[in-house]
């Protein structure tokens, strides 16, 4: 329990004192909401998880796009 | 076959994966060189106990913590384009990108995160050695996610390791180990961290020349200039050892970007190599649109010398590989289209009768087991593509390549002396006494990063049309969007970047304007 309690602490310690880290922990919380919450959930679905169920409804997918492109 | 794809899209789609990826490639170099620098002065710091050396590490410790903040998960976006703008490819490259990406994504989560947490919050709370000890596993664990992703790049220009599944249409790793240590793998991964070494070095001694130039921080900054030009001198002398193997690993895979780089149009023995030149338009009466040069410096047979370590050996020119050249083995432009359009009609035909006709489904899918057979054809696959095209769309961007590739040279062998000098005059304590040259060094930071830039142009420009070499052309891989779709969010990450990147310039300037603070705690 000690152990796990020094190393919660080596975080906090470091988290609270820090200076510069802070406007970068920002910068990084902005980014990170943009990139995984905004960007991500609706501008970049995965298209074929999406679209099919299954992957040999992928599979049949891909190959009739890479033998027929459309 | 390819006269139904939208080319606007394709356009966007890569236009997009380029912007993101060079806008990345802004922030990984520093990270890659920098950490080993950091590390180099701790350890010196640690072995005299001079807190001058801590106050040293500390301040490039900053600058390295600065970048990495903004830097990090920048790379995560090109996974999302993965998904949704190259689906096809996504999927056709299957495990083969997916190992080494998920292998990059553990690392840099135990390695960089857990002893980059002891590197800034460990001073004065952990041991000098426990702390120096973290920052080296940052730096090699930084090091080591690079591999990975430059790994699974390297197999788009050399894929190798690899079997075609036609019942999925996905490639199957066949061998993890050809994979990782293919020699185009091999190369990319130690020419592009060398490269990043030097980009780091020239970062921190234009900073430190800077400070020179204000009469601030004197031994920090000769300090400093030491340490760097030692460590970019052996990263440039080791990317120039890389670079000449990865131009002959080129000249083997790569015919096609090799001549382009060169301007390469006829084929010969006793190929001189271009050291400088310019080009002229294109000769829109040729076929293949030839450009010739304006003027041109040569060295001779050095081209020759470098693809086969003899005068006397043939460089193939964009000539040969279009129109074949039965003297030397090389099949033409229309013999490959053909063959692979054999390989493209095998996978539909297998396809159809997957359901309805067994004994045609064994016939073919056994061709696809057949290692001559996929020598012969499955090996051309993506030509069939370009079959009754004109011979040009298999010819990448020859201004582009030839200039890009001239630019990373010429600015390389700039920085060999920028960094011998750098060494040399701060050894005998002169360095302070040649302004011009301290601007010069301030000056050389943006070039580190265009020759950067240059180097990924060629790397990803060169080889186009193929996403994968010779297998899959980029029109294929492109997912069936709106090319209107993609321009939102092009301009979507164009803002989100500049933001990120003026972010970083604002802090890292503030900082190095603020200068290392003392370190002696």
């Amino acid at each position: 329990m000690s152990w796990i309690r020094k190393v919660f602490l080596f975080y906090y310690d470091g988290f609270c004192n820090m200076t510069v880290g802070k406007s970068l922990w920002v910068i990084i919380l902005i980014k990170l909401f943009i990139l995984f919450v905004i960007l991500r959930l609706f501008f970049f679905p995965d298209v074929l998880k999406k679209n099919f169920d299954n992957d040999a409804a992928r599979s049949e997918y891909v190959i009739d796009e890479l033998t027929n492109p459309k | 076959m390819l006269q139904n794809i939208d080319m606007s899209l394709v356009d966007w789609s890569r236009g997009q994966f380029a912007l993101t990826a060079m806008y990345h490639w802004l922030f990984v170099p520093l990270t890659l060189g920098l950490s080993f620098i950091v590390a180099i002065m701790e350890s010196i710091y640690v072995r005299t106990g001079d807190p001058e050396w801590k106050k040293i590490t500390k301040f490039w410790m900053t600058i390295f913590g600065i970048n990495f903040a903004i830097g990090v998960a920048t790379g995560i976006i090109l996974e999302f384009e993965f998904g949704t703008n190259w689906s096809k490819y996504s999927w056709f490259v299957g495990d083969i990108f997916g190992a080494p990406l998920a292998i990059e994504g553990i690392m840099a989560f135990f390695m960089e995160s857990t002893f980059i947490a002891i590197m800034f919050f460990g001073w004065n709370k952990v041991s000098r050695k426990f702390h120096l000890a973290s920052t080296w596993l940052t730096a090699i664990g930084a090091n080591l996610s690079a591999l990975w992703i430059l790994v699974a790049n390297a197999w788009m220009q050399n894929p190798v390791g690899m079997h075609f599944n036609p019942d999925t249409a996905r490639n199957e790793m066949s061998s993890f180990w050809e994979v990782l240590f293919s020699m185009s793998a091999v190369n990319k991964f130690l020419h592009t961290i060398s490269a990043a070494y030097i980009l780091a070095a020239i970062v921190v001694v234009g900073i430190s020349a800077w400070y020179l130039l204000r009469n601030r921080h004197i031994v920090f900054a000769k300090r400093s200039i030491v340490v760097a030009s030692v460590f970019g001198l052996i990263g440039i002398l080791n990317t120039i050892g890389t670079g000449d193997n990865s131009a002959r690993e080129i000249a083997k895979e790569q015919p096609m970007k090799f001549a382009a780089m060169e301007a390469l149009y006829d084929g010969k023995t006793h190929a001189g190599l271009v050291a400088a030149g310019a080009l002229k338009g294109e000769n829109k009466e040729s076929e293949i649109r030839q450009r010739d040069f304006i003027f041109k410096l040569e060295i001779p047979s050095a081209l020759s010398y470098i693809v086969h370590l003899s005068p006397e050996g043939f460089v193939p020119g964009i000539n040969d590989l279009i129109y074949g050249n039965t003297r030397r083995g090389i099949l033409s432009f229309e013999e490959k289209a053909d063959r692979g359009l054999v390989a493209i009609n095998a996978l539909r035909d297998l396809k159809k009768a997957k359901d309805n006709d067994p004994e045609k489904y064994a016939e073919l899918r056994a061709q696809f087991e057949n290692p001559e057979w996929v020598n012969t054809y499955f090996k051309y696959f993506g030509y069939g593509y370009f079959k009754a095209h004109e011979p040009a769309k298999i010819i990448p961007n020859v201004a582009i390549s030839f200039y890009s590739f001239h630019t990373m040279v010429g600015l390389g062998f700039f920085f060999v002396l920028l960094m011998f000098f750098s060494l040399i005059w701060s050894i005998n304590n002169k360095i302070t006494q040649r302004r011009w040259f301290l601007y010069v060094l301030v000056w050389s930071i943006p070039l580190a990063y265009f020759a950067h830039e240059a180097g990924w142009v060629l790397a990803e420009m060169g080889r186009q049309p193929w996403i994968i070499q010779d297998i899959l052309p980029t029109m294929a891989a492109v997912t069936n969007l709106t090319s209107a779709t993609v321009q939102v969010t092009f301009w979507l990450f164009t803002i989100v970047f500049t933001a990120l990147l003026i972010a970083e310039l604002k802090i890292i300037f503030k900082q190095i304007n603020l200068g290392p603070k003392d370190g002696g705690q």
